[in-house]
């Protein structure tokens, strides 16, 4: 006796979300405030969404080239380290809370800023910096990643992110 | 994981089609695979599905598009070239691997 065996179900890419775009406002540089936006663009941008990244405020830290390699953490009011608040304050904590986050996300094969930008602008993502933010530290273009693609006012960004899916971190 | 059939062949597949045991792919099998999904297999496709297929029987997880870039050595933005939209999960399937587990 033959069973009938059905032919094997074709996977619907391409499919679901047609046109869906997501916006991510990163207004973080604390080093632990980095990666939920990094994290959600890259995940976003591998599923076939189109992504743009509108960084702002102390998110500026994340594009300048001085700064994004060197984005720190603090367990200073952070309850969920789980020490005694006091601990954050002793000098060298600092340095050393970011040593051990900067290892444990290394440790699951997640790359530091500067590299997760690089993927994510390989990717499609676009990047785009706040006017406000540029003159209020007087940061020009030249002070950015390569790969940002404009420094923006908020009124364009309201307008590019007509209907899309808006994040702020 | 219930048996089913591609282009005559029986296999084993998931709910949505991903191939469930390893040694049933083919490099016949990833022709159909791909085809099905509207990719038509060229030298630099082979190279990402090989290296797919050599690091899942090495470390048992399906790499990720980082890994595939920092291990693999294809660029990120080939890969998007090569399978549009959605490259991880396209590659995976033509690979016959289980999509990859890993958030980055």
């Amino acid at each position: 006796m033959t069973t009938e065996v059905a032919p094997a179900p074709v996977p619907k890419f391409d499919q679901g979300d047609v046109g869906r775009r997501l916006a991510i406002i990163c207004s973080k540089g604390n080093l632990d405030m980095a990666y939920p936006g990094l994290v959600l663009a890259n995940a976003a941008l591998g599923e076939g969404v189109e992504v743009h990244l509108f960084f702002t405020f102390w998110g500026f830290d994340m594009i300048t080239k001085k700064t994004m390699a060197h984005l720190k953490f603090t367990p200073l009011g952070n309850t969920a380290t789980h020490m005694p608040q006091g601990l954050g304050g002793i000098p060298g904590m600092t340095a050393m809370a970011t040593n051990m986050l900067r290892k444990q996300i290394a440790s699951i094969g997640v790359p530091d800023v500067p590299e997760f930008l690089d993927q994510i602008s390989a990717s499609g993502g676009h990047l785009w910096a706040c006017r406000m933010s540029a003159d209020m530290m007087h940061v020009g273009k030249e002070d950015l990643r390569d790969d940002v693609e404009a420094i923006i006012n908020a009124s364009d960004f309201i307008e590019m992110t007509a209907g899309a899916q808006l994040l702020f971190i | 994981m219930a048996l089913a059939t591609i282009a005559g062949t029986q296999v084993h597949v998931d709910d949505e089609g991903f191939l469930t045991e390893y040694d049933e792919w083919t490099e016949g099998l990833a022709q159909v695979l791909a085809a099905q999904i509207a990719i038509e297999l060229t030298e630099p496709h082979w190279k990402a599905i090989h290296f797919l297929r050599e690091d899942f029987k090495q470390h048992g997880e399906t790499a990720t598009i980082r890994r595939i870039t920092t291990v693999g050595g294809i660029p990120t933005k080939d890969l998007f070239t090569l399978f549009p939209k959605q490259p991880a999960k396209k590659m995976a399937y033509i690979a016959g691997l289980p999509k990859p587990r890993g958030c980055v």
